[in-house]
């Protein structure tokens, strides 16, 4: 199996926590956990819950998969990442639906389809099964940080353009008339396109800028060489 | 840049009993788990759907003060509870009392397909009079903007004394006793709601009128 590798690890616990929040975003810089992303956010209410609900699985999943890293045998390691994926998904399934019934009525099947958002599970096999419970337990709250935050980015405007409305409360005024598109389907990907589109650009301005950095000290070390050498 | 990870090709022989272990341990970790959540949280989970149910009941039966639970049970409707059996649940029904006591009507639980998933409803019914009395709808997924407009009140409070079976109308449509206007751009929502109500009318009245007539068990 191959793995994404965007660039050298983390060295500090802070870059293990930080860097699945914006810098290896799920979502928006990976592009991970779509299905999940664009069927639940049409409320924020449910984006949180979704958000919160994975962190925790990820959260269960990361603890038990680095505690037990050195016991679980390559062979049936991802039979084993996905059972306990799967139980801490019918964990968060129950208390769900005994804490907050109407947000896991609205979620419905989506709350079972975590057991298959390869974040979780790519998770678990890049990280978890390789570093100890410390670091596990941080890249897990990162990475659930990061997928919470990308969801609540498409979760408010696709509310407050859709209904109106944030967390149920009327934001736009009587006069508004709902964008209805934006709380169905084609909205998701409306609203997933315009972030992607963002975070690229973003991140090639970076990248140009840094390569113009690059390239102007670059050209003032040789100019500062230069008049070394003549005297030489 | 990718990386190359743990390939199984190159992993280490493991003995299958070791292999076995792995995976049996990690069932029985995920049995207990899972059993410890569930021991928890069931009381909660029960108790959310009794309120829901309670207040369904409230709301389609107008001026209810208590309901009784009623059991269909080879085709005869009794108040008596049967023993327990998972892979048989008797379909049920309840019966709805005033505060003096006298009957008001029925609340049953059908459900139909609707644009996405099954919608699932509670309408009540005076079979007496021939008239539904109230519409809850207990799940339904339909599309949010449009189908999910069926949970609206004002829509919903159309079922309040119309004549049973229910025809759906467009607007403009003719009006009668027996009509319901239908959802702008959710027809299929509105039709599902309507024909669960009409199939539970069919399912329960023949019980429902045998049960007045003192045909109980």
């Amino acid at each position: 199996m191959v793995v994404k590798d965007r660039g050298a690890g983390p060295k500090t616990s802070g870059e293990v926590l930080l860097r699945g929040v914006w810098r290896e975003n799920p979502v928006l810089m990976q592009t991970l956990g779509l299905c999940s992303a664009l069927a639940v956010t049409n409320a924020v209410e449910n984006s949180l819950a979704m958000g919160l609900a994975t962190t925790g699985v990820l959260l269960g999943s990361s603890l038990i998969v680095s505690t037990f890293r050195r016991w679980i045998p390559s062979q049936v390691r991802i039979s084993t990442y996905i059972l306990i994926i799967a139980t801490f998904v019918t964990v968060a399934d129950m208390v769900l639906e005994s804490l907050v019934p109407t947000i896991h009525k609205a979620l419905g099947p989506y709350i079972a389809l975590m057991v298959t958002n390869c974040i979780v599970l790519g998770r678990q096999e890049a990280f978890a099964s390789r570093n100890p419970v410390g670091r596990s337990v941080l890249d897990a709250l990162g990475s659930g940080a990061g997928f919470t935050l990308a969801l609540l980015m498409m979760g408010i405007p696709r509310e407050v353009l859709g209904n109106g409305t944030f967390m149920g409360v009327n934001v736009m005024g009587p006069r508004f008339e709902p964008w209805v598109v934006m709380i169905l389907p084609p909205g998701g990907f409306l609203m997933i396109g315009v972030w992607l589109v963002l975070v690229s650009w973003r991140e090639q301005r970076k990248a140009t800028a840094r390569a113009r950095a690059q390239q102007s000290s670059a050209a003032a070390a040789a100019i500062n060489r230069e008049p070394r050498e003549v005297m030489a | 840049m990718s990386i190359a990870i743990k390939s199984s090709g190159s992993a280490p022989t493991v003995s299958s009993l070791r292999l076995l272990a792995t995976l049996g341990g990690a069932g029985a970790l995920a049995g207990f788990l899972i059993v410890s959540a569930y021991t928890a949280t069931l009381p909660g989970i029960e108790a959310n759907r009794a309120a829901t149910l309670d207040l369904a009941i409230r709301e389609v039966l107008p001026r209810v003060e208590r309901y009784d639970t009623l059991y269909l049970q080879a085709g005869v409707l009794s108040t008596e509870a049967p023993q327990a059996d998972p892979a048989h649940k008797p379909e049920t029904l309840y019966a709805g009392f005033d505060a003096n006591g006298a009957l008001v009507g029925f609340a049953a639980a059908v459900h139909e397909p609707g644009f996405q998933e099954p919608i699932e409803i509670l309408f009540g019914f005076d079979p007496r009079t021939k008239a539904s009395l109230g519409l809850a709808i207990l799940m339904s997924r339909e599309t949010p903007g449009l189908g999910d407009k069926i949970q609206d009140e004002r829509w919903r409070q159309q079922f309040g004394g119309r004549m049973l079976p229910l025809t759906g109308i467009k607007t403009g449509g003719a009006e009668t006793d027996a009509t319901i206007h239908m959802v702008t751009g959710a027809t299929i929502s509105s039709r599902a709601v309507i024909g669960a109500v009409n199939k539970g009318v069919e399912r329960w009245m023949p019980h429902v009128t045998r049960y007045l007539q003192g045909g109980r068990s």
